[in-house]
């Protein structure tokens, strides 16, 4: 993956197709302790144990075994590759937690990348999934959820291009006033 | 701290209303984008921007976009689907690329006429 918000998208994929109701993505650029901190929450069907073990086993990254999945090994090694770290967190018929944390300076971290795409691309995979993002940096927030954008655009569907080309131009402007 | 308010969301209501009241229900084509883990890392994103890019400058309201997970074929992502209402069956494209995907529009889905050298040849499906 070239950046982060790539790895968002996928991991976040991987929450609606484990059949999540709502999915909570948080960006937290905490410049001043120098860490970059990703966390995806939803409230799919989760994984028992031994298969979180696998995901996460760097053995299993190191061999790209494809039986186990590639999305999460993928986003261990890019924080790995930043001197950070990930957790996964999973409770069958509960839900899951992926979270990564990277060193917010570390000259292999990758750049976040686009992240109104990725919320965009998430929004058109699944009207039956709820999105809640939370971005925070330099202590300023921003935060929207697909449930209230829903509500005040009185739709009950936003897969439409030009709703989601609009929305996408709403959320790059309001991070890049953060 | 910034919100997203009713104001920001005038335009995108206006155009919503007008795309609702044009849709009859029937649509021309539809375009699916595959966005697994292995379209992911060779560019699907991009190409589902672009796909959304032309739908909107086209002005294109009897075309829609969806995506999708792997089509299984990690070797030749990035991959889309194209379904035209008129034709028997889907033509999957391989190894898209912005460029690509105009010449797609421009041929495939305004003129009926597929574009044979980005199309997966018939019976490879299971070779990659
Ligand atoms: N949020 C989640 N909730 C429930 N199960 C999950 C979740 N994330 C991953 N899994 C399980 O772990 C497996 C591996 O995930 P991974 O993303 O690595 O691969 P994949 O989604 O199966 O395939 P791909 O490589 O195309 O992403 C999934 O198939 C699923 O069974
Ligand atoms: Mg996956």
């Amino acid at each position: 993956m070239n950046d982060l918000s790539l790895h968002i998208l996928d991991i976040a994929e991987n929450s609606i197709n484990a059949g999540a109701k709502n999915i909570e993505i948080i960006v937290d650029e905490n410049v001043e302790n120098d860490k970059l901190i990703l966390e995806i929450n939803d409230d799919g069907k989760g994984m028992d144990r031994e298969t979180v073990t696998k995901l996460t086993d760097p053995f299993f990254t190191s061999r790209k075994t494809r039986n186990v999945g590639l999305g999460i090994p993928l986003l261990l090694e890019s924080a790995n590759e930043a001197d950070g770290s990930l957790t996964v967190n999973s409770e069958p018929g509960k839900g899951t937690k992926v979270w990564a944390v990277l060193k917010y300076s570390h000259i292999d971290r990758k750049p976040l990348g686009n992240m109104a795409e990725t919320l965009i691309s998430l929004m058109l995979f699944s009207d039956k999934t709820e999105l809640f993002y939370r971005h925070i940096k330099n202590s300023n927030v921003f935060e929207f959820n697909t449930k209230d954008l829903k509500r005040q655009l009185n739709i009950g569907s936003l897969k439409e291009v030009k709703i989601l080309n609009g929305i996408k131009n709403i959320i790059s402007h309001k991070l890049s006033e953060l | 701290m910034p919100k997203i308010t009713i104001a920001d969301l005038e335009k995108i209501r206006e155009d919503t209303k007008r795309t609702l009241n044009f849709r009859l229900g029937t649509c021309k084509a539809k375009i699916t984008v595959h966005m697994g883990t292995c379209g992911i890392a060779a560019g699907a994103r991009d190409i589902l921007s672009s796909v959304m890019k032309e739908i909107e400058e086209r002005k294109l309201m009897d075309v829609i976009v969806t995506n999708s997970g792997c089509a299984g074929l990690c070797s030749k992502e990035p991959m889309i689907t194209v379904e035209m209402a008129n034709e028997p069956a889907p033509v999957k494209y391989i190894d898209m690329t912005p460029a690509k995907i105009k010449k797609i529009f421009d041929s495939h889905i305004l003129k009926n006429e597929l574009v044979k050298e980005y199309a997966l040849a018939l019976g490879s499906e299971k070779t990659a």
